[in-house]
């Protein structure tokens, strides 16, 4: 049989039906849904009559609206409430398994699959969400949807998909101390770009992704899709199972084991075709820092402010110029040093406990800078609890922190948790778009430990300084 | 869906170019729960003003224009932002049809989706067919989708081309989902392989969420 990647394989283990124009029927294992994308697919099947073709391969949850501040409270913004009610009236009238907002479990949906063992490899999960790459981790075909794609997805188990195309990127050496899952991937998309990916699946692999830890190899996932893909990847192995074992929804004892002997067939056969190689040494890699609006924007925290009148390509300039004005930067001067307002340590890409810990690691005994507002929303309630136990709260809140309730938060506030106008952030989310958190703010994404050396200093600093 | 076959019906003219997505169902309607209800958002800023009522010098406030359920427009109806509202929008409001010298892409595709008929024709015959609307109630245009003409006021008629599939999607009244379900024995049969093959892979359990 041919030689296959892992993309391959997760692609014809689904596929339905082949259409004559290329398209395939791709059978979905996991629809995870939560509150913003769903309501009009769920008005869409009721307009029509259809009914859910199996609601148990689904999965609810509220994050992107919920406040993080005191849960007993009715929610005050009335487009979030409705949204909110709207979720909870449709998984009843549909019976779809549903975490609620008072559950210990409630948190945002990339983080709260995996930890309940409903994200397994060999999987295709979708949800109406970009950042569904974060699934990819575990060896599972993630990726994000429109609403209509949802709504296709509940009335049929399927979607209508083309295949995409292969990138591996393999990435070896040694992470130095101080040095994160979130430094890698924010290295690998300043390299391709934020349009690298498209159009492809990338596969990651290398010696630095077999030694991350699940938490670790989320990060990568998460923020395939900010290099344009449709997808991140990683083919599952024993850190995988390992993670997996025991977990509420995941298989038990000895179908545990059967489960772990197919998954182990999933990685890439030898020389199996890729469409495109690109490998990666880590070596020297320096915690890294966004200086602009797009996640391709970044440097190592030692570099200074690039000048875009080195740049080529005329409406590239113009774009960075106009970026360099929106983050109020000088250019040529060194990154490090730069003051800032607020720090988030949260979204799905770095909230869970092992972020915490490596946040709380810098923070141990310190205090942040007085003028600093800081925040900490853990990824799940689950995690939450952990870190709690753990004493970790104590840790962040000695320091100076917000200790607040899980959810998307400052991510991209949808909830009250937003950036004032001009203020300046240095956060552990995915995206620095502008007005991205909070009309007017402005964004550095860094690792968890970065963003706690910076509360500390009142400006993006260089952590190993600190540990 | 509902299926299209002939729609004879109200033609009304919006003749501008470039109206994107933001002008067919302005951003602040988004947060909304349902695709239901947003034909009364539908044209905003054009069809209300500050104080939120109608402005009655826009077309769509006028008799017989407000029971139209075909638009005259012209070229990249729909550019700017993605958004599904749009068609939700026009669709809520009425419009079943909406011909143009050019579409933005996704609206385009999106409009199928959602059971509207986009039509592309060259600009002079959408500027005539714009002269055809302003003959008030006798503005009506026939489509018919079979045979892919349209017969204007005066019995010309003009033919337009269609993608063979979307045009049957559209003739049988089904829509993606409606499509995909013809192909239920297929989706059941794989379900039941893959259970037979694959029966640790559990469902997912209402009951281990909540404890
Ligand atoms: S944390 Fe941010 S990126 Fe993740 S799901 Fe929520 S809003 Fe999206």
């Amino acid at each position: 049989m041919k030689a296959r990647t892992l993309f391959d394989k997760l692609w014809d283990s689904h596929v339905v039906e082949q259409l004559p124009d290329g398209t395939a029927i791709l059978y979905i294992d996991r629809h995870l849904i939560h509150e913003v994308t769903s309501p009009q697919a769920f008005e869409g099947l009721r307009m029509a009559g259809r009914k859910i073709h199996n609601p148990e391969a689904m999965m609810a949850v509220i994050d992107h609206n919920v406040p993080t501040t005191d849960r007993s409270k009715p929610i005050e913004e009335d487009d979030s409430r409705q949204q909110i009610e709207a979720l909870e009236h449709n998984v009843k009238e549909f019976g779809v398994p549903f975490i609620p907002l008072q559950s210990d479990k409630q948190g945002i949906i990339h983080v709260v699959g995996p930890e309940e063992g409903i994200t397994l490899p060999g999987m295709t999960i979708v949800c109406g969400d970009s950042h569904t790459s974060t699934h990819g981790a575990f060896g599972a075909l993630a990726f994000g949807i429109g609403t209509s794609e949802v709504e296709h997805v509940m009335a049929t188990q399927t979607l209508l998909q083309k295949p995409a195309k292969n990138l591996k990127i393999e990435i070896n050496g040694t992470l130095r101390p101080g040095m994160s899952a979130k430094d890698v991937v924010l290295a690998v998309i300043g390299h391709i770009g934020t349009a690298g990916g498209t159009g492809h699946v990338i596969e990651f692999t290398g010696s630095v992704i077999r030694n991350l830890d699940m938490a670790g190899r989320m990060t990568v996932c998460n923020m395939a899709i900010e290099g344009g893909a449709r997808s991140g990847l990683i083919a599952p192995d024993e850190v995988t199972f390992e993670y997996i074992k025991g977990r509420p929804n995941a298989p038990q004892g000895a179908d545990f084991d059967a489960a772990v002997g197919y998954w182990k067939s999933l990685a890439s056969d030898e020389g199996a075709h890729y469409d495109k190689v690109i490998t990666i040494n880590v070596d020297n890699l320096e915690p890294m820092v966004t200086w602009g609006t797009s996640p391709e924007d970044v440097l190592p925290i030692t570099g200074n402010i690039p000048d875009p009148a080195l740049l080529k390509d005329e409406s590239q300039r113009l774009r960075k110029q106009r970026m360099l004005d929106y983050m109020d930067l000088k250019i040529g001067t060194p990154i490090a040093g730069t003051k800032i307002d607020a720090v988030f340590i949260g979204s799905c890409t770095n909230s869970r406990l092992e972020d915490l810990r490596a946040a709380a690691h810098v923070l141990k005994g310190k205090k942040i800078a007085n003028h600093v507002w800081a925040l900490v929303v853990p990824g799940s309630g689950v995690i939450k609890k952990q870190a709690e136990a753990e004493g970790l709260d104590k840790i962040f809140i000695d320091a100076g922190f917000e200790w607040r309730e899980a959810g998307c938060s400052m991510c991209l506030a949808m909830n009250p948790d937003r950036l004032k106008p001009g203020q300046r952030c240095a956060s552990t989310s995915n995206r620095n778009f502008e007005d991205r958190q909070g009309p007017g703010g402005r964004t550095h994404l860094v690792s968890p430990a970065m963003a706690a050396a910076a509360a500390v200093k009142g400006e993006l600093t260089d952590v190993r300084e600190m540990i | 869906m509902d299926k299209f076959d002939i729609l004879t019906a109200i033609a009304a003219p919006l003749p501008e170019e470039n109206i994107d997505t933001d002008k067919i169902i302005p951003a602040r309607f988004l947060k909304t729960t349902k695709r239901s209800g947003l034909g009364k958002s539908a044209f905003y800023s054009w069809r209300y003003d500050e104080n939120g009522k109608e402005r009655e010098e826009f077309v769509l406030n006028r008799e017989p224009y407000r029971q139209a359920e075909i638009l005259v427009t012209y070229e990249n109806f729909g550019c700017g932002s993605s958004r599904e509202h749009a068609p939700w929008a026009l669709l809520d409001f009425g419009i079943r049809c909406v011909i143009a010298p050019s579409f933005a892409d996704i609206f385009f595709n999106n409009s199928f989706k959602n059971g509207i008929l986009p039509i592309r024709l060259p600009r002079e015959i959408c500027e005539q067919l714009v002269e055809d609307t302003k003959m008030g109630a006798n503005a009506k245009l026939t489509i018919n989708l079979e045979k892919q003409e349209i017969i204007r006021p005066n019995g010309e008629k003009i033919s337009f081309e269609v993608d063979p599939l979307r045009r049957q999607l559209l003739l049988d009244g089904l829509d993606d989902i409606g499509q995909t379900l013809q192909h239920v024995k297929s989706i059941d049969d794989f379900e039941e392989k893959r259970k037979q093959n694959q029966p640790w892979y559990p469902k997912v359990s209402a009951e281990k969420l909540s404890s």
